[in-house]
């Protein structure tokens, strides 16, 4: 019993690394612009197919691929930006939520017609660590962990230690006030918005290192990802990282007690107390 | 403006006189001469999840109409020749598309006979208005039971059914290690997995295995490091699975978490080629097929021993065809969508016309082999059920240059290669 609640709640926070990843990406843009980016689930598939076409193609280790990937859903996130968001950014909700919601489905329709909606895999085995007698962690799921907490570090230190992360915090903060010091708003916003689809990109590629997937697999993570931004606080990034490890060490320890299909009910569970009890999340601010 | 508004006028007159000369070449052509055009009409799970079974088993389908149709179809005794024409639509893998698809087909496509989407759930969906609107339907990557077993009278399976579908792989274990003993079964909660694990687990109970794990998991599922660590160790089996992503998602978490056991036997992803992308995680898994290319002693000779008639192309024929078409190995899906046609031609060929009462009587009399088995219905309780065909079982090994290959390994009598045990160290 305490070997399989051992290995089941590293199975978990391993992934929960992972999801934390994921809902950074949607955290950050909620947080600088207030906009729920509903094409988050299609970026982070893409992200999975370019790990798995540089890898397939290109043979490119996917772990190196992943910086191609994250350069390219920077890339993808100022087109974006620039097309779908910049002109409905001061509009009411409805009108982003409904761009973004556009941009969802236009990418699930092009990824469907590019490759079908079969399902793809990585084989890139890492063989499995074994931690006394009662944990194995597969290589794969450690090393996309370990990936998520570099990618999660590299954000902390850009968001507080460069110029355009200040930058980014001060326009989060009070985006006039921003203006008024000289802050170039519109391509700060725009450059939140590609770190946003990079993060959502990179956890895409990752997900693929352990995963098979689909286009269509982009989905559940987006789910997750919303409940893991009201658990940790939205527009914070290391709310996202403790939502996400919270959320993956539920799926782990929950299935152990009782059948698997109570998952999404206590997750959702979570989710309504959260936004009754603590509306702003359990690191959101006051 | 009268001079720019002429040569429109010219145009369209030029493309009515096109398209009514359209009309003409193909309005008497299909009335004149013995000919009869037949409508098969089918839905193709041509997205969702089920796309990759569904496109071999329709390509199989259109293969098998193909040569039919360039072979001048079945000749009726009344010189007419009967050749097929295929009307599909995407079903989107959904079971409310299937229902609203298949009376469309019948209604207003005039489908005259009808074969099923792939999966059991939805060719359960489509049996229901088959029956309703009295017209035969074969059963192509359905090998549910119960769709056999509420009373309808039209529908007949290609399949071997789901209670027969992993109860050799019990066998096979028994063959492969005396002193095995403990079974986990971890299967997908649909309807044809959990057919398939319940008439397992009977099985297994019957001869004396003991089951120490059975639990489903949600379609869709991703991570299966929760069920894998439920699975208790000394475990001697690992069985179950459900469709492709899912089952190809937890061999390869099997084998990441380093499960060591004497037999992995999963269902439907094994025999696909694409499983080899799995690469060492796909070693020595077991997969019940319904068919496969190495299955060549199902032959002329084979039917002659069995007292039975031969009809239709051979194993070898059937594979280079398909090869030459498709540009990839044929999986037993394809075959299924192939053999789904050439019963229909069978029947209609002895039953001599393409009335659905002699169609069903000639249909409810076969038993044949063909190069996918052999085909014979039940028409007791269960009518429609497939009581001639066998599964046969395939394992990944590798060959001596260290590649990849699938080997059929269960029955006996069939097999091509020895079966190995999983992992054990």
């Amino acid at each position: 019993m305490l070997a399989q609640l051992l290995s089941s709640l590293s199975d978990g926070l391993l992934l929960g690394f992972v999801y934390g990843l994921a809902a950074m990406g949607l955290s950050l843009i909620w947080g600088v612009m207030t906009v729920i980016n509903l094409a988050h689930g299609p970026v982070i598939a893409l992200g999975m197919f370019g790990t798995y076409l540089l890898f397939s193609h290109l043979g490119t280790n996917p772990y190196l691929a992943l910086f191609v990937v994250a350069f390219l859903g920077l890339l993808f996130g100022f087109l974006m930006y620039g097309v779908a968001v910049h002109r409905v950014i001061d509009a009411p909700h409805l009108s982003s939520l409904l761009a973004t919601f556009a941009v969802n489905m236009i990418l699930i329709g092009v990824g469907t017609a590019l490759f079908t909606t079969s399902p793809h895999n990585i084989d890139y085995p890492l063989g499995s660590l074994q931690i006394g007698s009662m944990i194995t962690i597969p290589g794969t799921r450690l090393i996309a962990a370990l990936g998520a907490v570099a990618f999660t570090a590299g954000l902390y230190l850009f968001l507080y230690f460069s110029r355009p992360g200040k930058a980014i915090r001060a326009v989060a903060n009070n985006r006039v006030a921003a203006e008024l010091m000289g802050i170039p708003s519109a391509l700060i916003l725009a450059l939140s918005f590609g770190i946003g689809t990079l993060l959502a990109a990179v956890a895409g590629g990752l997900i693929a290192t352990f995963f098979p997937f689909t286009i269509l697999s982009g989905g559940p993570y987006e789910l997750k990802s919303f409940v893991i931004c009201v658990l940790g606080g939205l527009g914070n990034p290391l709310g996202a990282l403790l939502g996400g490890l919270i959320l993956g060490g539920l799926e782990g320890l929950i299935p152990t007690f009782m059948p698997v299909s109570w998952v999404p009910v206590v997750e959702f569970g979570l989710f309504v107390l959260v936004l009754l009890i603590r509306p702003s999340g359990l690191l959101g601010a006051k | 403006m009268t001079r720019l508004k002429f040569p429109l006028v010219l145009v369209l007159v030029a493309f009515g006189l096109i398209l009514a000369g359209g009309l003409m070449q193909t309005g008497p052509a299909s009335a004149a001469g013995a000919a009869k055009e037949v409508v098969i009409g089918f839905t193709a799970s041509q997205t969702g999840k089920l796309n990759v079974e569904a496109t071999r088993q329709i390509n199989g389908l259109n293969l098998w109409m193909e040569q039919v149709n360039a072979a001048g179809g079945v000749k009726l005794p009344d010189g007419t020749a009967v050749k097929f024409n295929a009307k599909y639509y995407d079903d989107e893998s959904k079971k409310e598309r299937v229902q609203e698809l298949y009376t469309k087909l019948i209604n207003a496509d005039k489908a005259d006979f009808l074969i099923s989407p792939y999966s059991s759930g939805l060719a359960d969906a489509a049996a229901v208005i088959a029956q309703q609107y009295n017209k035969i339907m074969i059963t192509a990557g359905a090998a549910s039971d119960s769709t056999y077993k509420k009373g309808y009278t039209l529908i007949y399976q290609t399949y071997t059914p789901a209670s027969r579908y992993l109860t050799g792989a019990i066998d096979l274990l028994a063959k492969l290690d005396t002193a095995a003993k403990k079974i986990a079964i971890v299967n997908e909660k649909d309807k044809f997995s959990t057919d398939v694990v319940n008439a397992l687990k009977a099985y297994a109970e019957s001869k004396g295995y003991q089951v120490v794990l059975f639990e489903g998991y949600e379609p869709g599922t991703t991570d299966f490091a929760p069920f894998i660590n439920k699975i208790p160790a000394g475990v001697d089996a690992i069985m179950g699975g459900g469709h492709y992503l899912d089952t190809s998602t937890f061999a390869k978490q099997l084998f990441e978490k380093g499960i060591k056991a004497k037999m992995v036997a999963l269902l439907v992803a094994p025999p696909e080629p694409k499983f080899a992308e799995l690469g060492e995680a796909a070693l020595g898994v077991v997969g019940p097929s319904q068919w496969e290319p190495l299955a060549i002693s199902y032959n002329p000779e084979t039917a002659k021993k069995l007292g039975i008639d031969w009809f239709g192309t051979t194993v070898q024929d059937f594979v280079k065809t398909y090869k030459a078409k498709y540009k990839e190995d044929p999986s037993y899906h394809s075959a299924g969508g192939y053999v789904a046609g050439l019963i229909l031609q069978e029947a209609i060929k002895k039953a001599g016309s393409i009335d659905t009462a002699k169609v069903k009587g000639a249909l409810d009399g076969m038993d044949i082999l063909t190069f996918y088995g052999r085909i014979k219905f039940d028409t007791a309780k269960a009518h429609g059920l497939q009581i001639g065909h066998d599964m046969i079982y395939t394992q990944w090994q590798k060959n001596p240059q260290g590649k990849l290959i699938n080997q059929l390994v269960w029955p006996e009598a069939f097999k091509t290669a020895p079966a190995n045990l999983y992992r054990t160290k």
